[in-house]
């Protein structure tokens, strides 16, 4: 695991959205190492799928500054959308399409060349385990391959960072497991992970996490040092502890 | 009975949270009937045509500015040799050319007989003929009543008369078509997508394996559609009432009676199709594809159906909108009653029982 | 450029996989395009009419064998009221009534003219239009045949008035063949239905299965993605036309005057046009059940309105500069002329230019709303 000391790929300062009277995001200011698995967690509604549709550029903040990969998200959007891989909360594959067609279809509009390209299919269907499953289509897989691919397919492109939104909802425990030894491979190669989850246990694996409540970024450390700083035994009770403070309504 | 209640209230909360959806669904139907029913119209008036005239005698002169003044034409220009006349034609600028030979008024004093020479343009044959036949009459017009021939003896003049729409309004024969088309097409496809999307999402067979009969799940999937279409239907004929002066001259009653019995139908043919599609494309492109063309033809408010082959006739016999059509023609421009149109009444009838049977069938079968 | 492709094997490779889709898109325009001409044939022959002779004499009955020989006409009713001919108006029974007045035969000789009573049904104004245009000419002709035989037997020769009378020929369709004039506006109507809406079907679908969301994350350019989401509908336009051609030659012999190479320019522009629609209800569509209820809006409205199976000429002038600007209507018009009456491209640079022009406005709308949404 890399450390957290090394120069930040994702730097905020004061970023804020606003819609209308509304501010779904308020001053958020963090920094990223490369390499660092940065947990992202909040109640439904506290504001964080804003936060990162604002981080890939997404959605247009409404004030403050944000750099992702040294791009400011206001101007170099589309070079941000160059070094970041991103996997949404919905479904992000096609159905329709095999596994194989999918992996490829996502190299290609990223711009890698036919032979870099079945490199790398070759590469991701081992390390999944799917080579079996090239020709399937993806609406014939269990949810929990899936997402694995789906995650797969979100760093085809060698990404700086990758951002999940939620990635293991419905995944049972053992996916769940196998899916964050992937998070850790891809952090190993140097992939910034910054990953919203709800499942606690999934905190715990992260080097440092934020929780969100109302909009603000209520704690921001290791979980090792949450828990001191808040003289709990687990993450669950950090959180409960502080999402429940929350005066905003749920989504 | 309070379970079929909840289900319904779920429904109409789906159809009415989603503002914009529904103001399509009561904004585009209603729209299309008014801008049809003020737009289209069969009266054939200020055709363009060319006048060649060689001739250039009072005569001549004369039918000249008889045609003019007619409603029928329009003079656009005059034009002097065919290939002007073949150019004009390629270019869609004019429908029909009126020759006047050199020799016509020579002809016309020494013989006694002149002829003029008329080329239509057919590639719209209805329109060729229709316009051909007005240039004849006007020049028989003139015929009889110019001073050349006073004194025509054993006249026989046919004096015309246009029942129900006198001024050859579109109106009242593409009001009652287009209302057929839109209401039958905008169920079909408002029940189809709506419970394929239900599959689509999965939530239908959370439906399915609650204890609730399937019949009360397709009720409360149509009701929100049927009251949709009666709110429609009801706002058409107001509209059609205020703006395009047609007013239903028979029973009020009897005309919705017919047209929720149609609404029905056309719900039933929409629940049949969401059955057998799988996806929400596949159900838009049986009900929009599929259907739309067909239906507008094989309803008759655009071609006679009497005059279709007979395995059209058949086919068209199939289509609940060339019923409806025949009720709301008959109760609303020429206000019969139901002897008239009970018929047609219990075909509609008998396609809802049917299709509504066959739909709760394979429902059913699904469910196993 | 090497996006571009990646996207359109994509898209290809989904079109063609959704089997049920493709045979749909296929099949349904050529079944129609084979059977729904002989619908929309309106070469009257057999409008129905009912006779009421108060008359009965020989001239009467010899108006009305004229009139039953015409092949226009079929004699649905022969009665002696008026009443009820007209209650088979009511009932559809008859199209229009033919009232025949009491001593007709006499008071033509005894007052040198009389009058026929003519009743149509109007509700359907073609009908009406042609049926009694077909009748006064038949009554015209009549009335010419009685003043002969009058001649012929008055011993007295009467010098014959002039008369002016009217030699007609009907250019382009000599036989008037209703199919020349149906088949293509149904062709375009089709393709139109088929390739351009399932534009906005498409985009629509990866809007509601958020696969849309993934496509924004990646910087691929909108117009490489739009323009991948078009080229497979104007592929399969092409498709559906070329086979509506072929369908029109093999089944109603129909063979276009014009060239080829003009129609399918002209095809090329108006896909251009109407995928832009297409694209243009995608962006303001959320969900497939508004792309569906604002291209049913769209289609019909151009079905009824562009010059396939209504008159433009007969609108109202505000209707017609509506009319403009629907890309339907110009490629009807055109299709008539290239296919009837082999006109050229610079007979119809007009339509084409105003289509292309429409295309613009739709496409540049529809990207600078794309942008907006996304």
């Amino acid at each position: 695991m890399s450390s957290t000391t090394s120069a930040p790929v994702i730097t905020t300062d004061k970023l804020t959205k606003r819609f209308g009277q509304f501010i779904a995001a308020n001053e958020l200011t963090f920094q990223v190492a490369k390499g660092e698995i940065f947990g992202f967690l909040g109640a439904n509604g506290a504001g964080k799928t804003t936060a990162m549709r604002m981080l890939c550029g997404l959605l247009k903040p409404s004030s403050g500054k944000a750099t992702i990969a040294g791009y400011d998200v206001y101007t170099q959007t589309e070079k941000i959308k160059r070094s970041i891989g991103y996997m949404s909360q919905k479904f992000s594959l096609y159905d329709d399409l095999t596994v194989a067609e999918n992996i490829r279809f996502y190299a290609g509009i990223y711009g890698m060349s036919r032979p870099a390209i079945k490199e790398k299919t070759a590469q991701l269907l081992k390390e999944l385990q799917l080579e079996k499953e090239a020709k399937t289509l993806v609406s014939e897989l269990p949810l929990g391959w899936k997402q694995k691919l789906s995650f797969s397919v979100s760093i085809v492109h060698d990404p700086d960072i990758v951002f999940l939104d939620e990635p293991t909802g419905g995944v049972d425990p053992v996916t769940r497991r196998q899916f964050w030894d992937l998070i850790y491979h891809a952090s190993d190669r140097g992939v910034t992970v910054f990953v919203t989850t709800h499942y606690m246990d999934e905190a715990e694996y992260c080097n440092r996490v934020s929780i969100m409540v109302d909009g603000v970024v209520a704690a921001l450390d290791s979980p090792t040092r949450l828990k001191q700083q808040f003289g709990r035994d687990n993450m669950e009770d950090v959180f409960y502890e502080l999402a429940r403070k929350a005066t905003r309504k749920a989504d | 009975m309070k379970q079929l209640l909840t289900f319904i209230r779920k429904e109409f909360l789906h159809v009415f949270r989603d503002r914009k959806t529904l103001l399509m669904l009561f904004g585009l139907p209603i729209a299309q009937i008014v801008l049809f029913g003020f737009a289209l119209s069969n009266e054939v008036k200020n055709s363009r045509i060319a006048v060649t005239d060689y001739s250039k005698d009072p005569v001549t002169t004369q039918l000249i500015d008889k045609i003019s003044s007619s409603s029928y034409f329009n003079i656009q220009r005059n034009l002097n040799s065919a290939q002007q006349i073949d150019a004009a034609f390629k270019k869609g600028d004019i429908r029909m050319a009126v020759i006047f030979p050199a020799n016509f008024s020579t002809d016309l004093t020494h013989t006694g007989k002149a002829t003029i020479q008329v080329i239509a343009d057919a590639s719209d044959p209805n329109l060729a003929t229709t316009i051909t036949n007005y240039i004849t009459r006007i020049v028989g017009d003139f015929n009889t009543q110019s001073e050349l021939s006073t004194g025509q003896p054993l006249q026989i003049l046919p004096e015309v008369q246009m029942l129900y729409n006198p001024e050859l309004k579109g109106a009242p024969n593409f009001v009652p078509g287009v209302m057929a088309l839109v209401l039958m097409l905008v169920c079909t496809m408002m029940t189809s997508v709506a419970i394929v999307k239900e599959k689509e999402l999965g939530t239908m067979e959370i439906l399915l394996v609650s204890p609730f009969k399937p019949i009360y799940i397709i009720i409360s999937k149509l009701t929100p559609n049927l009251l949709i279409s009666v709110v429609n239907l009801f706002v058409i004929l107001v509209l059609s009432a205020l703006f395009l002066d047609l007013h239903v001259k028979g029973s009020t009653l009897l005309l919705i009676f017919c047209s929720i019995l149609f609404i029905l139908t056309s719900l039933s043919i929409g629940l049949l199709l969401s059955i057998n599609a799988k996806t929400q494309q596949s159900a838009m492109m049986a009900s929009l594809m599929g259907m739309m063309l067909p239906t507008m033809l094989l309803t008759g408010f655009l071609f006679p159906i009497e005059n279709m082959p007979w395995p059209m006739q058949v086919l068209a016999n199939l289509v609940p909108s060339r019923w409806y059509f025949i009720i709301v023609k008959r109760v609303m421009l020429k206000g019969m009653g139901f002897g008239a149109v009970w018929k047609e009444t219990l075909i509609l009838a008998g396609m809802c029982l049917a299709l509504f049977a066959i739909s709760l069938r394979r429902f059913k079968i699904r469910l196993q | 450029m090497k996006t571009l492709i990646f996207l359109l094997e994509k898209e290809f490779r989904q079109i063609l996989r959704n089997k049920g889709i493709v045979r749909m898109l296929i099949i349904a325009p050529v079944i129609q395009l084979i059977l729904l001409p002989l619908a929309a044939d309106y070469s009257v022959k057999n409008i129905s009419i009912a006779v009421v002779d108060n008359d009965h004499s020989t001239a009467s009955q010899r108006l009305i064998g004229k009139i039953t020989s015409s092949g226009y006409f079929k004699l649905t009713g022969y009665t002696g009221s008026y009443k009820a001919a007209l209650s088979m108006v009511e009932q559809d029974r008859a199209d229009l009534v033919l009232q025949i007045p009491a001593h007709f035969e006499r008071d033509l000789v005894r007052e040198n003219t009389q009058k026929l009573y003519v009743a149509i049904n109007a509700i359907e104004g073609t009908k009406a239009n042609l049926g009694g245009a077909y009748l006064s000419s038949i009554v015209q002709d009549y009335n010419q045949e009685i003043r002969q035989d009058w001649h012929t037997s008055a011993t007295v020769s009467i010098q014959d008035a002039p008369q002016i009378s009217i030699a007609s020929s009907n250019w382009y369709n000599p036989f008037m063949n209703f199919h020349l004039y149906i088949v293509p506006a149904i062709l375009v109507t089709l393709v139109t239905a088929m390739a351009s809406m399932q534009t906005a079907f498409n985009i629509v679908q990866e809007k509601e299965s958020g696969t849309i969301e993934q496509i924004n994350v990646t910087p691929i350019k909108k117009y490489i993605f739009i323009t991948g989401k078009m080229i497979p509908f104007l592929v399969l336009g092409i498709i559906i036309f070329s086979l509506g051609l072929l369908v029109g030659w093999i089944f109603y012999g129909i063979v276009p005057v014009g060239n080829l190479g003009v129609m399918y320019l002209s095809l090329v522009d108006y896909l251009f046009a109407m995928l832009g629609l297409g694209l243009l209800l995608a962006t303001y569509s959320g969900t497939q059940m508004q792309a569906m209820s604002l291209s049913f809006f769209f289609i019909n409205i151009f079905n009824m309105m562009s010059g396939a199976f209504t008159a433009v000429d007969s609108m109202p002038g505000w209707a017609q500069a509506i009319v403009q600007t629907f890309p339907p209507s110009h490629f009807i018009k055109i299709m008539r002329m290239v296919v009837l009456k082999g006109s050229g491209l610079s007979d119809i640079t007009y339509e084409l230019g105003a289509m292309f022009v429409i295309g613009l406005v739709l496409n540049t709308w529809a990207i600078l709303n794309y942008r907006k949404t996304a």
